[in-house]
């Protein structure tokens, strides 16, 4: 980069910093006008309780997505099943189009009130992103890279490991991110089946028409769905190769 | 060595066979190459050698033993594999993409390390530089040193290559095949090299099996499939051009007038010009007491000179050495504008010296038994 364009890239730096300034100061002055300040510090256990089940309820679902949807999406690109994967990936998608509160009500009717119920429905929410994204970047793997692989004597377990993965990591794990994302707004639909977590406050602030207090959920869910973006950020920057880390 | 059988390829829904019937054998030590028209099976047959592809009917044996008797995954391990994509593994440093086979064999870190180092120095890359580099990093040319490299890690006896030059710009090919050659030259290993370009099957191989519709039209040396194509086929394919490609099956060596006419630095000028008289030459090659070659005098420099001819030398433009083709001899004496080439060897000794006579005369003697006029150059050692 030459020196130039560095030095528009400090300024504009520097821009949105003082953007983000004001916008942060703006919406804490609002904030502060609608009682949140007020209610967060006063009930500031009762908020740091519900925040430690939301995250982890995030955690849990979280988890389980991944060690479900990953290997899923491996099946599905594997030779036996490819001829499927077009189909599966469809009915994959037509189950994201419906509602996650649907899900949740659909999960409560044969597993009843609870934490479980509300796990269950995020994985199933969440599940699909990582699982076609998995396949996606699979799938994008060069097969001139899986056909030196076999001539080199690896087994298809070893170029899957040693190959495939680590080439389609960028893609998996994006998925991955962008799901766990999503997910920490959803889960505080988790609430309405006694599940938890910030949905608690929100809802409760949405009844009582009291937005401090609907306020004291959802900054800390946005907060949270911000530093899990952040630390799956510093996750992929950790074990994607620089080799494969596109630029 | 490696055996072909009567090997067929029949793929599944198609009624013509890939590969037809075909029988040949690869001797220890030797480069074949397979090729013809795209289309023609070449690349199938090759990947069936390591059971990439399963043999439709007939047997390949390497070794003495059946393939098929062979676990497929430890037979790929005994053989490089080199393709014209190169297939480097991105996700991994070339150091670790040269590693792979050694790992999967169970060799210690040591001795991984030792044995990257000094592959990288045999395919021309420095080992500090690029060892820990990424295939991303690699030009074209880098990239396929580190394929070819990565594909001899565990001294594999055989080594298939399926256009490993294909992709790479014709001055790197050519730098390429001319190490490939180095290299081989050294290591001896049984090579399967599939290409599409005759000019790299004549520069590379030992045998040629030329190959159309999946049959065999002919198997032979270079030589064979220039110098008596077995049908018109054959012919049209190595090219109209074939006696000139001839060039680069040929040495300087082959071709060169051995043991010029010459004289010594200290020679006095007056018998050096009597001699260039009688002989009617324009020129004479000079040498010093160790028969190292300093130059050329011309007649007219010598005319009313006395005193010992070293001051009157002219160096020369150009020498080349005897292993060199004579197609790029020739190429250097066109492009230099040369009358003659001295030929000599690692001491830099005169042993011979060519001119476009010799050329000619050499291309006619083998190809048809027709002898040649020599021109103005003598054979007979030192004159005076």
């Amino acid at each position: 980069m030459n020196e130039g364009s560095e030095v528009k890239a400090s300024r504009l730096g520097r821009f949105w910093m003082l953007l983000a300034f004001g916008v942060t100061f703006v919406a804490g002055a609002w904030c502060q006008s609608q009682g949140f300040f007020e209610f967060a510090l006063q009930n500031s256990d009762e908020v740091w309780r519900l925040t430690k089940q939301h995250i982890h309820l995030i955690v849990t679902a979280g988890s389980i997505t991944v060690c479900l949807g990953v290997p899923i999406g491996v099946l599905v690109t594997r030779g036996f099943m490819r001829r499927y994967k077009e189909i599966t990936l469809n009915f994959l998608g037509i189950c994201q189009t419906v509602p996650s509160l649907a899900i949740i009500a659909i999960a409560m009717g044969f597993m009843g009130i609870g934490v479980k119920t509300a796990v269950f429905g995020l994985v199933v929410y969440s599940v699909l992103p990582i699982i076609r994204n998995t396949a996606a970047g699979l799938t994008e793997v060069s097969p001139a890279l899986l056909d030196a692989g076999r001539g080199m004597g690896m087994t298809p377990w070893q170029i899957l490991i040693k190959v495939e993965i680590p080439n389609a990591l960028y893609i998996i794990l994006a998925g991955i991110r962008t799901s766990i994302v999503v997910m920490v707004g959803t889960a505080a639909v988790a609430f309405l089946i006694g599940g938890g977590g910030l949905g608690d406050l929100i809802f409760t602030g949405i009844g009582l028409v009291d937005t401090g207090i609907m306020l004291a959920g959802a900054v800390p869910t946005a907060l949270l769905a911000i530093v899990f973006n952040w630390l799956l950020g510093m996750v992929e920057r950790l074990v994607i190769s620089k080799g494969v880390l596109r630029e | 060595m490696i055996e072909l059988q009567r090997v067929t390829k029949i793929y599944p829904g198609s009624e013509h066979p890939a590969v037809d019937g075909v029988s040949l054998t690869v001797p220890e030590g030797e480069i074949c190459i397979f090729i013809g028209p795209s289309g023609c099976g070449k690349t199938t047959l090759m990947r069936m050698i390591n059971r990439l592809l399963p043999i439709s009917s007939g047997k390949i044996l390497m070794g003495g033993k059946n393939i098929l008797d062979m676990d497929p995954i430890k037979l790929r391990r005994g053989i490089g594999y080199v393709i014209q994509q190169i297939g480097l593994f991105p996700n991994m440093t070339v150091r670790d993409n040269i590693a792979v086979v050694p790992k999967l064999l169970g060799w210690d870190k040591r001795r991984i390390d030792n044995r990257v180092d000094e592959l990288l120095n045999l395919v021309g890359l420095s080992p500090e530089v690029f060892r820990s580099r990424y295939p991303t990093e690699l030009s074209g040319g880098q990239a396929q040193r580190v394929g070819v490299a990565r594909a001899m890690a565990a001294d594999p006896p055989y080594m298939l290559m399926d256009e490993p030059f294909g992709a790479i710009d014709p001055i790197n090919r050519s730098i390429l095949q001319d190490e490939f050659l180095k290299i081989q030259e050294k290591l001896k290993k049984t090579i399967i090299f599939v290409t599409h370009d005759i000019d790299e099957a004549i520069k590379l191989g030992d045998k040629i099996c030329l190959l159309k519709d999946g049959r065999l039209e002919q198997f032979g040396t270079p030589e064979e499939l220039l110098g008596s194509p077995r049908n018109d086929f054959v012919k049209d394919f190595v090219g109209s051009d074939r006696t000139l490609k001839r060039l680069t099956l040929l040495k300087v060596r082959d071709a060169m007038l051995e043991d010029p006419v010459h004289c010594h630095m200290e020679d006095p000028a007056a018998d050096v010009i009597d001699y260039m008289e009688k002989e009617n030459l324009q020129y004479l090659l000079v040498v010093n007491g160790d028969n190292k070659l300093r130059g050329y005098v011309t007649r007219r420099d010598l005319v009313d000179y006395h005193g010992s001819i070293g001051n009157l030398v002219h160096p020369m433009t150009l020498t080349v050495r005897p292993g060199l083709n004579l197609k790029d001899a020739l190429s250097k004496m066109l492009q230099y504008d040369l009358g003659i080439l001295c030929v000599i060897d690692e001491k830099g000794r005169l042993i011979g010296a060519l001119n476009s006579q010799t050329l000619v005369a050499t291309v006619g003697i083998t190809y048809d038994e027709k002898g040649g006029h020599w021109g103005k150059i003598l054979s007979g050692g030192k004159v005076l």
